[in-house]
């Protein structure tokens, strides 16, 4: 297929591999939107999750919130805000930060809840306080979920941020959004692989993580007499 | 009559489940297999609506070999009740009951005539009929199991362990409620269960079963007590455990019945 | 508001055009990943690698895809069809998982009691399994749905016009109020899509809301959220 083929070219061509609309430079800028997104999120989103999982409280809204949010058009969401606020990284990545935070939410609270009841109860009856409840029981426990938050945020921002470059972001999705202005495929589908090459090995990368996450659990067995 | 003829079955992994039984059941009696877990029963039981065919040998209802005819119409003329009742969660109890009656193609409106008729058979109210299995309690469920089991008025009962699951209250009133309803209908009804006092109370014919389906011995409850022909069945029906063996004291003027241990069991009537 | 008003053919015609484009990959990813989900249940081998395609298909980002699959397919990038392909894929990727959730989550003893009755296979499995793993089948749905609603209108990036129209009209006139219409017209959308699945849910299984709590079907929802954590782009 001559489409494929052109792609190809385009790929090896060695001037799309230098300068500041480089694959090197457009990767390495992805990337970073992306580690900053899902940083600020959790921040965000993980302390709160913890303390929803943990308590108890507020679980319904959390649940209802974090549906809701899923149903809100990512690309309006971005253009809405950037008009509000004004072109540049900050009012991007404020959309960016909003949409990543529903699955960090979730992935924090389900790990939490998925713990088993009658081990916190266990750990609360020998003795131990709240916080090193939820640092030694619940968190080790709940870490392969909270960890598949992470994932699953992270994949969600890599994509959310390719559509951002719409709304003038740089990164990868410029080869989109610019290969669209001037109806130059090759290059369209070229910036498409890239992305979904960094997609898939991001994934990668955590789903080893999970596994770590869940072989080192921690087993809490009950000393039988 | 139901015939099994020289039955063996083996798993494909390997297990043995019956090594050689063969045994007639007599039309319009109750049959009870009893024996421990793992023994093979229900395994027996289940090769007679064909839900487990046998390795080796023949079952033959009223002298025709079942593994001639087709699995699907044979279930459908036998009905079968199991231990958690197994209704259709999803349909109401009166679909429940009228389940083999639509599935044979009768229409829905005597087919619901029939299903409430049979309700009343097993002692439940027709409120319940338009209610989900999920709204009855354990007891009206395992009714409900049976009726849809009497529906097609067929020859045959097959039982597995059918009030296992219930309290013994319960347990008692459904155990009461399965002798009426065989004074009255005269089914061929083969039960399974692991209470020695269960096969004793309903069992015409019991039969003690060891491991792999090994006959320990065959026939009525009074025969087994008089004279149980190995200690395995000694054992199994209680005999050398004193609860069985009892003679008669007098306490002021009352004849108490009492076991071998000392313990009262009940009052000599005179 | 006044806009709103004024354009109410253009954006209901938009609307509509964002209805179909949802609709057709929620069907089609639906029965194509019902018998799917099915074999997966009985094949606990083949389980394991088709739900790993399914991960990993899921995972592809959607602008990405939408851009790929015309050359793939051969159509021209401004045809629907692309994005209605792609929708399709997500949506058989998180139906094949939740599929054989649904079967796996019916009991056992009641199948075995249906067989027991006097069921053909094809009996048992048309009018005792199928509607047993509806309520899971359907919160599977409700994720699905919601989730190609909102990625319906990403396409409009690539031409496809929808409701995300809106956005990038909007974006490019410096019109916030074309960007928050849409918006709300696609919630709205995504609510309506939902309301017609709980009402669907309602009709064609009623026991499940019979006895039990609501929670039944919520929470199989959270366990597809530990699946999902949260919506896609």
């Amino acid at each position: 297929m001559s489409v494929f083929s052109e792609t190809v070219d385009w790929l090896t061509d060695s001037t799309h591999w230098s300068g500041d609309d480089g694959i090197p430079h457009r990767l390495i800028e992805h990337v970073g939107y992306t580690a900053e997104t899902v940083a600020i999120a959790s921040v965000i989103a993980i302390p709160l999750g913890l303390w929803i999982g943990h308590t108890g409280r507020f679980r319904t809204l959390a649940v209802a919130l974090t549906g809701a949010m899923r149903a809100l058009p990512t690309l309006g969401l971005l253009t809405g805000i950037v008009l509000f606020t004004g072109i540049g990284l900050t009012p991007a990545l404020i959309a960016l930060v909003v949409l990543a935070i529903p699955p960090l939410l979730a992935g924090a609270y389900s790990g939490l809840e998925s713990v088993d009841r009658q081990t916190i109860d266990a750990a609360r009856a020998i003795g131990m306080t709240e916080w090193q409840i939820l640092t030694k029981v619940e968190i080790p426990l709940a870490l392969s979920l909270i960890v598949g938050g992470v994932r699953s945020a992270t994949l969600q921002v890599v994509a959310t941020a390719t559509v951002a470059a719409f709304v003038s972001l740089g990164g990868l999705g410029r080869y989109i959004i610019d290969g669209q202005a001037v109806r130059d495929y090759p290059q369209m589908a070229a910036g498409s692989v890239v992305v979904v090459a960094l997609a898939l090995v991001l994934d990668g990368i955590f789903a080893g993580l999970q596994r770590l996450a869940l072989r080192s659990r921690p087993s809490l067995v009950p000393t039988s007499a | 009559m139901i015939e099994y003829r020289s039955i063996g079955k083996t798993f494909a992994d390997g297990t043995e489940a019956v090594g050689d039984f063969s045994l007639q059941l007599p039309s319009r009696t109750t049959t009870v297999l009893v024996g421990s877990s793992g023994c093979g029963k229900t395994t027996l039981l289940r090769m007679v609506n064909r839900m487990v065919d046998p390795s080796r040998g023949q079952v033959l209802i009223d002298d025709v070999d079942i593994a001639t005819r087709n699995k699907v119409e044979l279930r459908r003329s036998i009905g079968y009740v199991m231990q958690h009742a197994g209704l259709l969660p999803h349909r109401k109890v009166i679909d429940n009951v009228a389940t083999v009656l639509r599935l044979n193609g009768v229409g829905k409106k005597e087919a619901h005539n029939r299903a409430h008729a049979v309700l009343e058979t097993v002692g439940l109210d027709s409120s319940l009929a338009n209610r989900y299995p999920s709204q009855l309690s354990g007891g009206q469920q395992q009714r409900v199991g049976v009726a849809r089991g009497l529906v097609t008025d067929p020859n045959i009962l097959l039982m597995d362990e059918p009030f296992g699951a219930v309290d013994p209250i319960v347990r008692d009133e459904l155990q009461q409620e399965l002798l009426r309803l065989q004074r009255e209908l005269d089914k061929t009804i083969v039960f399974v269960t692991h209470d020695i006092d269960e096969a004793f109370l309903l069992g015409d014919q019991v039969v003690i079963l060891k491991k792999g389906a090994e006959v320990a011995q065959v026939g009525s409850p009074a025969d087994i007590l008089a004279k149980p022909a190995n200690d395995f069945v000694r054992s199994f029906v209680g005999l050398d455990k004193g609860h069985r063996k009892l003679h008669v004291e007098d306490r002021d003027g009352t004849r108490i019945v009492v076991d071998e241990t000392g313990k009262a069991t009940g009052v000599l009537a005179e | 508001m006044t806009w709103l008003f004024d354009n109410f053919d253009y954006v209901w015609s938009l609307t509509v055009r964002h209805v179909w484009l949802s609709a057709v990959p929620i069907v089609l990813g639906f029965v194509i990943a019902l018998p799917i989900g099915w074999y997966a249940n009985r094949h606990p081998r083949l389980r394991g690698t088709l739900l790993s395609a399914g991960s990993i298909l899921y995972t592809i980002p959607s602008l990405p895809l939408f851009v790929i699959i015309p050359g793939i397919v051969g159509l021209g990038i401004l045809s629907p069809l692309n994005v209605v392909i792609a929708l399709t894929i997500y949506a058989v990727a998180i139906m094949v998982r939740s599929a054989s959730d649904a079967f796996g989550s019916v009991s056992p003893a009641v199948l075995d009691s249906a067989s027991a009755a006097g069921f053909s296979p094809v009996q048992r499995a048309f009018r005792v399994e199928l509607p047993l793993a509806g309520p899971v089948l359907l919160a599977g749905l409700r994720v699905v749905s919601v989730s190609t609603v909102s990625l319906v209108s990403v396409g409009s990036l690539i031409g496809v016009n929808s409701l995300g129209s809106l956005f990038t009209d909007g974006y490019n006139r410096n019109f916030m109020t074309e960007i928050v219409i849409g918006v709300g017209a696609t919630v709205v959308v995504a609510l309506f899509f939902d309301l017609v699945l709980v009402v669907l849910g309602r009709v064609l299984l009623p026991w499940a809301s019979a006895s039990r709590p609501v929670r039944s079907t919520v929470t199989p929802m959270m366990s597809f959220a530990q699946h999902l954590r949260g919506g896609r782009v």
